[in-house]
């Protein structure tokens, strides 16, 4: 058996549409989309979750970043229907329930990890991964853990002692699991 | 940068997945989607339909004996790179792993996608060539195997055919007497590479050199390897033996200039790569050797 199988065609287009239940931050949206769909795109614009950057589209930059089962991927090169019923984690999805903010946000807020902030969504996704596998990293470490995200404001100093500052802070203050993370 | 329209299924099994390859004569395998992805949004591929076999079970598996490492169609490069079996038996598979793209991109991308796609600048189908190793192809008609050095047939292009999907690369242990090592040069630290160098060297008992060979990405239009043991024929390694093998080495290879590097810089990192690597899988096989004895 096929899973998502198409159950429609767009009448402009005649392209198959699949019915595809989307995960996001611990909430389930039912999308009706192409297969072509890309899941950064289906995060913007079908979701509205313009949290998620997209710059390159290619696989390079890293603004598109979201975490699927807790792993960082490439929103940009995947599919949205690939994604079907599996857990997402967002930008959006990094701050606590009641807007707080997540340790990664807050040490970029303190340490000036951004200036025009296009491609801070896909950092902060990343070293929230990141820090999970290496709750303590050197700062070459850190160095290795951002090597496949650009930036082209900060030249990354502020950006490596935040990664160092969100270690720091998330052993002051243990935070709560992601949203649809299994504790 | 947006896809063409293609018909999309995930089938659940192997039989499916082949069948739906069988139907469609235009039809592709999205695994990683890591290499793919790019080239559909780019519209440098537009296929009619995709096969996503990331539904299909028990093909993410990194199995290992004494023969060697068994690396499943979606097993991703991170865990193939994070098994510790593999890296004991098989250290180059680990060593050139750590040099495909970033993490990021290593979650997603499988290891046998990498090897089917056949970029003659990455790193594993060079691996797959020098260790004699071999994939597995399963298509509607039966399973073949199709060994490394029969693989590769031009840029992107390889021997599988396209209603077949590989399901298992095959990579031999290192043998007892052997030594590896690799290194690369890139632009930026996940990038792919300028040139790259991966070698493996043995001796005999004694210390003696047997036998020396060295794999080449980035450097012509296929993963080249090439046998440099002539150049240790006195079983010894110095700085006029290691010369003798850049020569050897360089005489088999034709580097090819493009907007990254020119032929002559290619060539000149081959030569110096040709040198650094062949000299520390020589320091793995003499260390491997003593930690033995
Ligand atoms: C930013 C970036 C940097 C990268 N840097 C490097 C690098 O330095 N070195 C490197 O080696 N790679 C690099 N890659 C590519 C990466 O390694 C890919 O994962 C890999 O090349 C393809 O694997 P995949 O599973 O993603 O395959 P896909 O993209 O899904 O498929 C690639 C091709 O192989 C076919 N295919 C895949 N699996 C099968 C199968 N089992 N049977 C039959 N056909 C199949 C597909 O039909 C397609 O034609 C990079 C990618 C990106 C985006
Ligand atoms: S937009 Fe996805 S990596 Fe650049
Ligand atoms: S803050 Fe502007 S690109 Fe990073």
């Amino acid at each position: 058996m096929s899973t998502d199988a198409p159950t429609q065609t767009d009448p402009d287009t005649g392209e198959d549409l699949h019915d595809v239940r989307l995960h996001v931050n611990g909430i389930v949206h039912q999308v009706r989309i192409p297969g072509r769909r890309l899941l950064s795109d289906a995060l913007r614009h079908d979701l509205g979750l313009t949290g998620t950057h997209v710059g390159c589209e290619h696989g390079v930059c890293g603004a598109c970043t979201v975490l699927l089962e807790g792993q960082p991927v490439r929103a940009c090169l995947m599919f949205a229907v690939s994604a079907a019923g599996q857990e997402l984690t967002t930008v959006e999805g990094l701050a606590a329930p009641d807007g707080r903010l997540g340790p990664v946000q807050q040490a970029f807020k303190e340490c000036h990890g951004l200036q025009c902030g296009f491609c801070t969504p896909g950092f902060l996704t990343t070293i929230t991964a990141g820090l999970r596998d290496n709750p303590d990293p050197t700062e070459d470490e850190a160095r290795e853990m951002i090597g496949g995200n650009l930036c082209r404001c900060t030249g990354y100093q502020n950006i490596v002692s935040a990664v160092c500052r969100a270690a720091e802070i998330a052993r002051l203050e243990p935070s709560e699991p992601l949203e649809g993370e299994q504790p | 940068m947006k896809p063409a329209p293609f018909s999309y299924s995930r089938p659940t099994t192997l039989d499916e997945a082949l069948a739906s390859l069988a139907a469609d004569p235009d039809a592709k395998v999205l695994a990683g989607g890591q290499s793919l992805v790019p080239l559909l949004s780019m519209r440098l591929a537009a296929p009619s339909a995709l096969v996503d076999i990331n539904a299909v079970p028990d093909l993410d598996h990194v199995r290992t004996d004494e023969k060697g490492v068994r690396v499943g169609a979606l097993a991703r490069h991170a865990a193939v790179l994070a098994d510790p079996e593999a890296r004991r038996v098989q250290p180059l598979v680990s060593l050139a792993l750590q040099r495909v793209a970033h993490p990021t991109i290593r979650n997603r991308g499988t290891t046998v996608g990498s090897l089917v796609h056949a970029d003659a600048s990455a790193e594993m189908p060079v691996v797959l060539v020098l260790l004699g190793g071999s994939i597995t192809a399963a298509s509607v008609a039966g399973t073949r195997t199709i060994e490394a050095a029969d693989l590769y047939v031009g840029p992107l292009e390889s021997t599988l055919r396209h209603d077949e999907i590989a399901t298992e690369a095959f990579f031999p242990a290192l043998p007892g007497d052997a030594g590896v090592a690799f290194d690369e040069i890139a632009r930026r630290h996940g990038d792919y590479a300028l040139c790259g160098v991966a070698a493996v060297v043995r001796a005999d008992e004694a210390g003696s050199i047997t036998s020396v060979r060295a794999g080449y990405l980035s450097v012509s239009d296929l993963p080249t390897v090439v046998d440099l043991s002539e150049a240790f024929a006195a079983g010894t390694l110095d700085d006029a033996s290691l010369d003798a093998a850049a020569d050897l080495a360089l005489a088999s290879l034709d580097p090819a200039a493009d907007i990254h590097a020119t032929a002559d810089y290619r060539a000149h990192l081959a030569r110096v790569l040709t040198k650094r690597v062949v000299r520390q899988a020589h320091d793995d096989c003499t260390a491997r050797r003593e930690g033995d004895a």
